[in-house]
């Protein structure tokens, strides 16, 4: 008998790009903040991060091993989500925090609903958040930078103080392991744009939605909005990290380009009213992790209409 | 003139270059020719013709069987050796008509003879075209009489002649473009005649400057013809999006070209028109490439239909090593056979052969809802939820997510960082949910008049 080929249905070719590829260049965009972390915060950061990493990736692989499941920490998305949760902690934290934070981060939020792609929340925020309720005092406990035990920025603005723009930029103040320096951010953000993996409508509508509903609530509340206040909540705090790196996870944000304009805004807004109304200086943790919970229903409501259909043929 | 496209889409890498530069060289049939009796979209044909019987060449062997059906025509002279159902190389059996050359290539009375088009009659022409046997011979094979028999002629504004070519690797209709320009041309003008108020358009994809140049060249100074460049991105010639970039005009599954004034006819079909109504040859060979980074020397030969595809792997010098994979047409739309015996038929644009499987390779994983398929559909759709609808057999909003609207065009697939089987899913679906509405309307007409059993 003669040799059969193979016989599949088409396409028979495929792109290049693999989860796994995209995984990696968000880890590589995380390289530049990270590393400023380390050199700002010392060798502590370094090993606060690498425990991270280490703690998201091994609770991945214990739960796929106990459950017998098919192992998919080859796919870097825990070690995403471990670098993200690092990102988010304070160098001074105790070696258990992150472990702990990425045993939530995996297992409860992202293994239990379903693995990649089903977790309903940003996994590396919620867990931040769950620490920042369990353990309020460990996870604001600032870190001093060059000997000098300071608030963070936004503690410092919340208190009427102002920290000059340019210490903001490069990012020696006090504040979480990856989110101090706004030039490093803005490199990472750049490869990730470059390399097609974000685009730049997310991060834009979040930032430009915070800077306006910030001077809104802060011309309510009465406060001198000048734009330097403004420049300020955008480049001190987690605001711009968080824009570039955790409002554009792909598994918590909608796919449709409105539906992105829409959750962007909101997370602008919740920022805004969170900083300048609620009780801590911090707001964007809890603004993206609301706004994830909103996608599904920003998603249904901006289904695109398919091509050539009239809006009454579209059934919906 | 500005060239022209449409949102979405992707592009895979081309392959082109292998066979652009090579010329098309006629073949010779050697072993037994065999013409299925579906080439086309519709109604498979009647087999006309029993073992024994001799035919000619332009014998019509398979008489249409129904309104969307088409002949099927002898492209040699011989004898009838067998009519039998035979693999179509995905497993699907047709019935066949299998012939024995006698390299004679003895004609019906009248074969090949010209005819001054402009003499004939709308009817006359439409006629002529119905009996030749021609089909889209992109790849779909829709029956181009049916195509042409629009409510009414004098609405139509765009004859629009689809040489995009958007597939990767294939040039058999580059090499038609510019080796038979003339011919091109004359096809379209035949179709202007049955279009008395239509402007006619070369759309034609900028890849091949060559082509869009000589297609201008011949075209200069005509006021009913123009070309009209198209970016390359695949699938720049699908039928609503080619009709989107020439005319901004938006087709759906719920609007048929002619609707929105337009006819769009495949460029190796425009030449069979003219073949068939200027020298009275029905459609009995076509161009196809042979080629892939398996292929010796990658070719467009001149075959007549029904040569068997291995003979012409053999004529560009055979494989390089033993393949995983041979697709006829492209690799985006083409479908996979499991072997060589099996023929050239009317819609074979391409004979591609690759050593490697790479899409079967890789394993699909979970979706990460980068959204890309969704960028890339050119329909505007989102392939990742009806897939997921798909799966979990939920025709009904599989339908109202607007499933239907599919081309399967597998630019969702091709982009999906997962490798998720997106298309794939999606047609399967597709085609369910149409079996069902058709056996429903089917079970309706059955029933006493006024049927209803709590439908809607």
């Amino acid at each position: 008998m003669s040799q059969l080929y193979n016989v599949s249905l088409s396409p028979h070719i495929r792109a290049k790009d693999t989860t796994r590829g995209i995984m990696l260049d968000v880890l590589i965009a995380l390289l530049p903040p990270m590393a400023t972390g380390v050199y700002i915060f010392g060798i502590r950061a370094l090993f606060i991060t690498l425990l991270s990493v280490a703690s998201c990736v091994g609770w991945e692989l214990l739960y796929e091993k106990l459950l017998g499941l098919k192992v998919t920490v080859g796919d870097l998305s825990a070690a995403v989500t471990g670098m993200i949760l690092a990102m988010n902690l304070y160098s001074s934290a105790p070696w258990w925090l992150p472990v702990l934070g990425g045993g939530f981060a995996v297992v409860v939020v992202k293994c239990l609903f379903g693995g990649l792609g089903q977790n309903f929340m940003n996994p590396a925020l919620a867990a931040r958040c769950f620490l920042l309720i369990s353990f309020p005092k460990l996870m604001t406990a600032y870190p001093a930078v060059d000997g000098v035990s300071g608030a963070t920025p936004l503690a410092v603005i919340k208190d009427g103080g102002s920290v000059p723009l340019m210490t903001l930029l490069i990012g020696n103040h006090s504040g979480t392991i990856g989110e101090t320096s706004a030039l490093a951010i803005l490199i990472g953000a750049l490869y990730l744009i470059i390399r097609g993996v974000i685009r730049i409508r997310i991060p834009a509508v979040v930032i430009l939605s915070s800077a306006l509903f910030i001077a809104g609530f802060g011309f309510i509340k009465g406060d001198a909005v000048t734009p330097e206040l403004i420049l300020s909540h955008i480049l001190g705090g987690g605001l711009l990290a968080g824009a570039v790196f955790m409002a554009t996870d792909y598994v918590t944000a909608p796919v449709t380009g409105w539906g992105q304009v829409i959750y962007a805004a909101l997370i602008g807004f919740l920022t805004a009213f969170i900083r300048l109304f609620g009780g801590s200086a911090e707001g964007m943790s809890y603004a993206i992790i609301i706004s994830n919970l909103l996608t599904p229903l920003i998603e249904k409501l901006t289904a695109p209409r398919p091509f050539g259909l009239e809006k009454k043929e579209a059934a919906r | 003139m500005k060239t022209r496209s449409f949102k979405g889409g992707v592009h895979p890498a081309g392959g082109k270059e292998m066979s652009s530069g090579s010329q098309i060289v006629r073949l010779e049939p050697k072993g037994e020719l065999i013409f299925p009796m579906l080439q086309h979209i519709g109604a498979p044909a009647t087999p006309a013709v029993k073992p024994g019987d001799r035919v000619l060449l332009g014998s019509v062997i398979g008489r249409a069987s129904g309104f969307v059906s088409c002949n099927i025509i002898s492209s040699v002279s011989g004898t009838v050796k067998r009519v039998e159902p035979i693999d179509n190389g995905a497993g699907t059996m047709i019935e066949s008509v299998v012939i024995e050359s006698d390299s004679e290539y003895e004609a019906v009375e009248g074969f090949g003879d010209p005819r001054d088009y402009d003499r004939l009659s709308k009817d006359e022409i439409r006629r002529i075209i119905s009996e030749a046997g021609l089909v889209g011979m992109g790849g779909a094979g829709f029956p181009t009489s049916v195509k042409l028999a629009v409510k009414d002629d004098s609405l139509i504004d765009y004859v629009i002649v689809n040489g995009a070519e958007c597939e990767p690797y294939i040039t058999c209709d580059h090499r038609l473009m510019l080796e038979r320009t003339e011919k091109a041309v004359l096809g379209l003008k035949i179709l202007l005649r049955l279009f008395e108020n239509a402007k006619g358009v070369f759309a034609v994809e900028n890849n091949k400057p060559d082509a869009i140049g000589a297609l201008g060249e011949a075209v200069r100074g005509s006021k009913r013809m123009y070309v009209q460049p198209l970016k390359t991105k695949y699938p720049q010639g699908g039928e609503r999006v080619v009709v989107n970039a020439v005319t901004g005009r938006r087709l759906s599954s719920k609007k048929l070209p002619s609707e929105l004034g337009c006819v769009v006819v495949n460029l190796a079909t425009v030449a069979a028109v003219a073949d068939a109504v200027a020298y009275s040859t029905p459609l009995v060979s076509r161009i196809v490439t042979v080629t892939g980074e398996d292929i010796k020397e990658p070719s467009n030969f001149e075959v007549p239909l029904g040569t068997a595809t291995g003979e012409l792997v053999e004529a560009a010098g055979g494989f390089l090593e033993p393949p995983k994979k041979i697709i006829l047409g492209g690799p985006m739309m083409g479908s996979s056979v499991s072997g060589l015996n099996v023929p050239v038929t009317k819609t074979t644009s391409c004979i591609l052969c690759l050593k490697n499987d790479g899409a079967a390779a890789k394993e699909p994983s979970a979706c990460i809802r980068c959204g890309r398929c969704l960028d890339v559909c050119p329909e505007r759709l989102m392939p990742a939820k009806l897939k997921a609808l798909a799966d979990r057999f939920d025709y009904g909003g599989f339908e109202n997510l607007g499933g239907l609207e599919c081309i399967g065009c597998g630019s969702c697939t091709y982009i999906c960082p997962a490798k998720r089987r997106l298309s794939q899913s999606i047609t399967a679906a597709k085609r369910q949910v149409l079996a069902d509405k058709r056996a429903a309307a089917q079970k309706r007409s059955l029933e006493p008049s006024g049927g209803k059993e709590g439908e809607k």
